[in-house]
């Protein structure tokens, strides 16, 4: 029974190694975990060792070799489930299941687990329960939820409120997930029609010219690195290779940012159709949207959109009526890797691998997917070119500011009054978005997730642009209540401790040592020296390989440098210098043996 | 097509062919930027971030980044020798070495640039780590206290099928080489050589052999790496 799901599994994706992490999402999703004789089943068949197919299974969170619970309940730990309360909903957890954290019950029922931001960060405490959200947790749900695990429920019947508002009501997706759109623009805007831009635009132009009305909008990407969509394109365009592809990065990974999920919720048509456009400047046939595991709850409804657009001849064949301008889009799932972001580690992802990220050169434009050219794009980013193209590069470039044209659609969290979705022109200062938000007495925001910065108030008039504060979109705000070392920074610190792929040496090192170094501070025990340290330290991140290990002191660097304050109050006065050990702390155990008392 | 170009390095004007990685494009001509990760004639992996140089004011890696013409790379500068040494550093402090009851001592490629940098004593604290030894292959001794994850035995050794004997297991602080039991059951005798050959380190070895050469009289003992990489005789 075993061997045959697994076998029609592997030859559901042609025996292609390539396919490896499909594979083993669905053998998961039969079997709750991926067990050694699977595991031998599918190297047998893929020509490769156990141990290769192993490596992949390793990297991955949600992919797993030992059976969990029936139910597995995945609750977010990052910096704002905490702030809302995840601590006691996690205690709670443990005291109904009578398990702790990284365990299943003996009855094989519930196993706990902690993950890294599910994207719901205008809603925490949240989880994933077997692939289903949870928001707004608190203990009072937390008991009725476990007592319905007892009793055998199937997840669906424990939520107790309605699904939420737009399109997370539909039928198709039945989730209580809320769109928290507090402001929209062009993007978010209601009066997108489906197919127009295709239709009544892209037909009538050549692949060049959508090239260079992309190029003449100023359109840069909003997945964090800023880079100039048009160009991208035309580097692409220009690639030699008998297959391109595009990609849709909907990995989300940055914690505090859930602005492509909402996107991908009300506007997925628009999205496919951003995907398309790229296809027809770049003359790609296939595309990939490359969709992080935590919103697989979207399946379905996704699906269907896709088959939709089929249906009105806007994916498929000739689409449009532009005679050879084939573009087909299917669905690639991520399995819990904030790294899988990064565009060279999501192509390796897709391609069936640890998603650790290529050297560069060369490219993904020049040699992406299965070595061809490939387009790597954000959703908003792709949002964006439709509504480019359909009301033209001059009207894109008035919105915004001179060199950071256009909208960007903000992911805001933390301490305010309404967190949610806000889709602004470029130019807007954080005291505007304070106010906005309906924030008080705020100590810090941090710009850009961990990897961006953590901005003092002596800062707040800077303005959201490319050339003072680049975002990819999220803001969490912290009011001074909150204790930013000890619970911001420390937070930041222990995802990339966590999230590193593991390849560089400087990656794979520093951030834990900036950890111990934040722990000996918060104790008391830190000196001068410790923050000389701490900066000569985070000075080497810059050698590493990609994004993450480049800004994954950022957490440390930019706090000590905005809240210097903070860390001074902290350390011993008037010692520069310790030998960082306590020998009478070392020799204690051997001294209490032989009766003696350590005299240091 | 493998175009001749030329290039300089820290200000000396220096020509190589297109076909050419940075480290190789500098070896031609006489200049050795530390590698450790690197094997000749593997694909380069780029993970350990001991080569890095600066071209045209950017921080890249000289085993992964093809030569092109006009790039003026910067080697021995004092920041890129710090990060060099720092390297070296933190791969101390994160395994467990103990140069002198390694078999390798001598032989080992991080040894070696820790002299060649003389590395005294890391700036970084000992992480103490646990790691364990696996001994269970009849063929080969695996001791992870000392491996360095520079990927090097994944890319080389593979069976007479193309399958890796070695790959990689985890992420982030928890990755570590995980070792096919299956193929390591059936380990031809050249590639458990082979293993131990492309370890840079005492991390792989082979079972039963070992002190051929005595410490004192072993590769690195008497000749700095960077001369053994590039002979006197070749540094014009
Ligand atoms: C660690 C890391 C994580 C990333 N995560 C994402 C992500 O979740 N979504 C995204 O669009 N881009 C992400 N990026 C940026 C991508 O590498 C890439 O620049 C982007 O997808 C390009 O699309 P754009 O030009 O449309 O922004 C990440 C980069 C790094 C280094
Ligand atoms: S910088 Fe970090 S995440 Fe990026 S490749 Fe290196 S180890 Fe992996
Ligand atoms: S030798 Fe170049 S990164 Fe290791």
């Amino acid at each position: 029974m075993t061997k045959d799901f697994v076998h029609q599994t592997i030859k559901k994706f042609n025996s292609d190694s390539y396919r490896l992490l499909d594979m083993l999402l669905d053998i998961q999703q039969e079997y709750g975990y991926i067990s050694k004789d699977n595991i031998s089943v599918l190297a047998g068949e893929l020509n490769q060792s156990e141990a290769d197919i192993g490596q992949t299974i390793t990297f991955y969170h949600f992919l797993r070799s030992k059976p969990q619970g029936k139910y597995s309940i995945y609750l977010n730990n990052s910096i704002v489930s905490k702030m809302m309360g995840m601590d006691k909903i996690a205690r709670q957890f443990e005291k109904e299941s009578g398990i702790k954290f990284g365990e299943v019950t003996k009855d094989g029922q519930i196993s706990l687990h902690y993950t890294s931001c599910i994207g719901m960060s205008d809603q925490e405490p949240a989880a994933i329960i077997n692939e289903k959200i949870f928001t707004n947790l608190t203990t009072f749900r937390v008991k009725e939820i476990v007592l319905a695990m007892r009793q055998g429920k199937p997840v669906e019947s424990m939520y107790c409120t309605n699904f939420g508002g737009g399109k997370n009501s539909s039928p198709l997706v039945e989730s209580v997930v809320r769109n928290n759109i507090r402001r929209s623009g062009p993007l978010l805007q209601l009066n997108y029609v489906p197919g127009q831009v295709l239709q009544n635009k892209v037909s009538l132009m050549s692949p060049d010219e959508v090239i260079s009305e992309i190029k003449d909008s100023h359109l840069r990407g909003r997945g964090g690195a800023g880079f100039p969509t048009g160009l991208k394109w035309q580097f692409c365009r220009r690639a030699k290779g008998a297959r391109k592809f595009i990609f849709c990065n909907a990995d989300e990974g940055e914690p505090g940012t859930f602005k492509d999920r909402v996107l991908l919720t009300e506007k997925p048509e628009m999205v496919f159709e951003g995907m398309t456009v790229a296809a027809y400047a770049v003359g790609a046939k296939e595309g990939i949207l490359y969709l992080r595991y935590e919103y697989k709850y979207l399946e379905t409804y996704l699906k269907q959109v896709l088959q939709d657009l089929h249906g009105k001849n806007l994916l498929g064949e000739n689409i449009s009526g532009i005679s050879g301008f084939d573009f087909d889009i299917r669905i690639q799932y991520g399995a819990g890797a904030y790294i899988c972001g990064e565009e060279s580690s999501l192509i390796e992802s897709a391609e069936g691998k640890r998603g650790e990220p290529r050297p560069r050169p060369p490219f993904p434009v020049e040699k992406g997917y299965l070595g061809y050219p490939t387009i790597v794009n954000n959703v908003e980013t792709l949002c964006s070119t439709v509504t480019i193209l359909q009301n033209g590069a001059n009207w894109y470039r008035e919105l915004g500011t001179d060199e950071s044209t256009g909208t960007k659609v903000l992911s805001i969290s933390g301490d305010c009054l309404y967190p949610g979705i806000y889709e602004l022109e470029w130019g807007f200062s954080i005291n505007d978005i304070l106010e906005m938000s309906g924030a008080e007495s705020t100590q810090a925001v941090q710009v850009g997730g961990p990897s961006g910065a953590l901005v003092p108030p002596s800062q707040f008039n800077r303005i959201l642009c490319y050339s003072d504060l680049a975002t990819g979109g999220s803001l969490i705000i912290f009011n001074q209540t909150r204790d930013l070392l000890r619970d911001v920074v420390m937070n930041f610190t222990e995802f990339f401790v966590e999230e590193s792929c593991g390849s560089c040496v400087p990656c794979r090192n520093i951030p834990a040592l900036l950890k111990k170094k934040l722990e000996k501070i918060q104790a008391g025990d830190g000196v001068r020296e410790d923050l000389k340290e701490i900066e000569e330290w985070s000075n080497i991140m810059q050698i590493n390989r990609c994004g993450l290990g480049h800004t994954a002191a950022n957490p440390v660097i930019t706090s000590l440098k905005n809240f210097r304050k903070l860390y001074e109050a902290l350390i011993q006065k008037d010692v520069n210098f310790d030998s960082g050990i306590d020998l009478s702390a070392a020799v204690a155990e051997s001294c209490e043996f032989v009766d003696r008392i350590p005299q240091l | 097509m493998n175009n001749k170009v030329n290039f300089t390095i820290d200000d000396k004007e220096c020509t190589s062919t297109s076909d050419k990685y940075i480290v190789e494009a500098a070896r031609e001509n006489g200049v050795y930027i530390p590698t450790l990760c690197n094997y000749d004639g593997v694909k380069p992996a780029g993970s350990c971030r001991v080569c890095t140089v600066k071209v045209n004011k950017r921080y890249l890696t000289a085993c992964t980044t093809p030569i092109a013409e006009g790039m003026e790379i910067e080697v021995n500068t004092t920041d890129l020798q710090d990060f060099r040494n720092a390297v070296v550093e933190l791969l101390f402090t994160e395994g467990n070495h103990f140069c002198p009851a390694c078999e390798k001592s001598g032989n080992c490629e991080l040894q070696a640039l820790a002299y060649k940098f003389q590395i005294m004593a890391p700036r970084f604290p000992f992480q103490f780590n646990e790691r364990y030894i696996d001994a269970s292959n009849p063929k080969i001794y695996h001791d992870h206290n000392r491996c360095i994850l520079c990927k090097r035995c994944i890319r080389v050794v593979k069976d007479d099928k193309g399958k890796s004997v070695f790959a990689f297991e985890n992420r982030a602080r928890q990755i570590r080489i995980n070792f096919d039991s299956k193929l390591g059951e059936v380990l031809t005798d050249e590639l458990a050589e082979k293993a131990m050959e492309v370890c840079p380190v005492g991390s792989i070895l082979v079972k039963g052999k070992g002190f051929k050469d005595p410490i004192g009289t072993r590769k690195f003992d008497h000749t700095p790496i960077d001369k053994i990489v590039i002979p006197e005789k070749q540094n014009i």
